[in-house]
């Protein structure tokens, strides 16, 4: 194994250590909210996507990164702006109360 | 300057890995979600910005229009979603991210291949897993929302030898794996991996559907961002890998959660296909002997009177709540419940719906104080003292044979205890059994009289027939 593929390993483990610890205790009301806020985050395969989509000369390499991009981008804009859109809901409703 | 810049492009991951830890913190509270889904949203502009300094990023005209593309409509489908759809809107977003992982990576090995190199061992290993992980993401989403949609049947499909089927397939990756190590530069055996993990992704979701949908969609959830990691890995990028392992361990928590709301492990809901065919345990004596019973049903107006007269109600909403739309309509009701001095709270099972906390988003969408939605545990040692439980659109979680029928299917499922209120009442739309196939013995017992009905037609009858009192 070479050294990146290591690294990224240990990365990784720590990374999900960290998730558990922090989302681990998450009242019912926000389960939605939660899935789809954390699912604009997994929009960040948009960070590979420009690094593949980035080559000047067109290529199927290319072409595939700028399909990835489009589809990244709706995840994570949509997915961010939809959360805010029912978290805004449960606000509205605290401020009535 | 030039040596500087892949520094600062390393730090600006590491500050938007920061913010998207404390956002998903922060979105695990009631009073911070909101800035905590803000912080995310900032995190992943600053990792955007960034990469595009990187120096092998120079295509800008084509990735701006890809970006606004995706902006677009990214910010349509965010609008125009009806809260009752979020289960579709979810899972659709999920399969774009699997899509778009499982694609870097396809990219990344035509680019490699393409320059005439052949991949390192551990590049090859991290791009065949990359393409299972997006491609199983990527179909198995698209065919959950389509069921959700209802674009095709939602109830479980199986067919002959369907797990003898799955394992074959699982066995052709592995061999098409192994070959693709062997002989890092060929294409065909790429294309089969490819091909492969699409037609898992579709194989596992086909059997699983109807109630057990928050199970799956947490899980595909945590694959999108395990796929994420895995591209992470294939690009050695520090923060694809950090939040892609973040979202894999909430979508994991989260499947968890909902698994142990329904008292089954993992893999009985994953490869069970629950509910595909009428139990054999619960048919058999229990039919029978409810065909002796009676069901009472009454008309709305009774109904309205028995809600009116009540000191504490108790709604429990199901998925046939969702499906009529009829959040509204119920939280108008419980406006004019509370007018005639009837308290009124609402009783959440944590799998209502078709994914975990949909109850939660429709009443509050109602604008349903939260203060007044209660959790299972919270609930049932409140029944007793219940003078009428509405149940609305919900079937399995209010089955008492989960408490003692040891052989029906859900036996042992956590319930929401409503046989314990004084009266009941359940709208349904006929009698046809829940989810598990399973006949519910509540719409039984003396105590429970049935308003047989769309949701949203009885409780405006019902709100009408309040108001009259």
């Amino acid at each position: 194994m070479t050294e990146a593929l290591i690294a990224g390993i240990i990365v990784f483990v720590l990374a999900t250590f960290i998730g558990v610890e922090v989302i681990n205790k998450i009242p019912p009301t926000l389960h939605t909210p939660l899935m789809s806020g954390s699912n604009a985050i997994s929009g960040i395969s948009l960070v590979g996507a420009l690094l593949v989509a980035g080559d000047r000369n067109w290529s199927l390499s290319v072409i595939l990164g700028l399909i990835a991009v489009i589809l990244s981008t709706i995840n994570v804009v949509g997915g961010f702006l939809v959360t805010d859109r029912m978290l805004q809901m449960f606000k509205k409703k605290e401020v009535k109360a | 300057m030039n040596e500087l810049i892949p520094s600062a492009i390393q730090i600006s991951y590491l500050v938007a890995a920061s913010l998207f830890i404390i956002g998903l913190k922060q979105l695990g509270s009631p009073a911070t979600a909101r800035r905590g889904n803000l912080l995310g949203a900032v995190g992943m502009l600053i990792a955007i910005v960034a990469t595009l300094l990187d120096r092998s990023v120079l295509n800008y005209e084509m990735i701006l229009v890809g970006i606004l593309i995706g902006s677009g409509l990214g910010a349509i489908m965010a609008q125009k979603v009806e809260m009752t759809a979020m289960p579709q809107m979810v899972g659709l977003l999920n399969g774009f991210g699997g899509a778009a992982s499982a694609l870097v990576a396809v990219g990344e090995f035509w680019k490699v291949i393409h320059a005439g190199a052949v991949p390192p061992l551990d590049e090859t290993i991290t791009i065949i897993l990359s393409v299972l992980i997006g491609g199983v993401t990527l179909t198995g989403s698209l065919l959950a929302f389509a069921k959700l949609q209802e674009l095709v049947p939602g109830a479980p499909i199986t067919f002959p030898l369907q797990q003898p089927v799955n394992l074959l397939l699982l066995l052709s990756f592995l061999a098409c794996g192994g070959y693709l190590i062997a002989n890092p530069s060929s294409q065909a055996a790429f294309l089969g991996l490819t091909a492969l993990s699409l037609v898992l992704g579709l194989l596992f979701v086909l059997p699983i559907g109807g109630a057990d949908t928050p199970v799956v969609i947490s899980l595909l959830n945590s694959f999108s961002g395990l796929a994420a990691s895995a591209a992470g890995f294939v690009l050695a990028n520090n923060i694809l890998i950090i939040a892609g392992a973040l979202v894999g361990a909430s979508g994991i928590i989260l499947t968890e959660i909902m698994c142990r709301a329904m008292n089954r492990t993992l893999a009985n809901v994953l490869f069970s296909a629950f509910g595909s065919k009428p139990s054999v345990g619960a048919g058999g004596s229990d039919t029978r002997t409810n065909q002796d019973k009676v069901v009472r049903s009454i008309d709305a107006d009774e109904g309205a009177m028995m809600l009116g007269y009540a000191k504490l109600v108790v709604i429990v909403p199901g998925y046939g709540m969702a499906v009529a739309q009829a959040q509204h309509s119920v939280r108008e009701l419980a406006d004019q419940l509370e007018r005639l001095g009837v308290e009124v709270k609402y009783a959440i099972h944590p799998v209502a719906g078709r994914m975990p906390g949909h109850m939660n988003v429709l009443l509050a969408e109602a604008n349903v104080p939260y203060t007044q939605l209660y959790d299972m545990d919270d609930i049932n040692p409140e029944f007793e003292r219940v003078d009428v439980a509405l149940v609305i659109g919900a079937n399995d979680v209010v089955n008492p044979a989960a408490r003692h029928n040891t052989s029906s299917p859900i036996y042992g499922m956590p319930i929401l205890e409503v046989d314990r209120a004084s009266h009941t009442i359940v709208i349904k739309r006929g009698m046809s059994a829940g989810f598990s196939g399973v006949e519910n013995e509540l719409f039984y017992e003396d105590k429970t009289v049935m308003l047989f009905g769309s949701a949203r037609d009885m409780v405006t009858k019902l709100i009408a027939g309040v108001k009259e009192l």
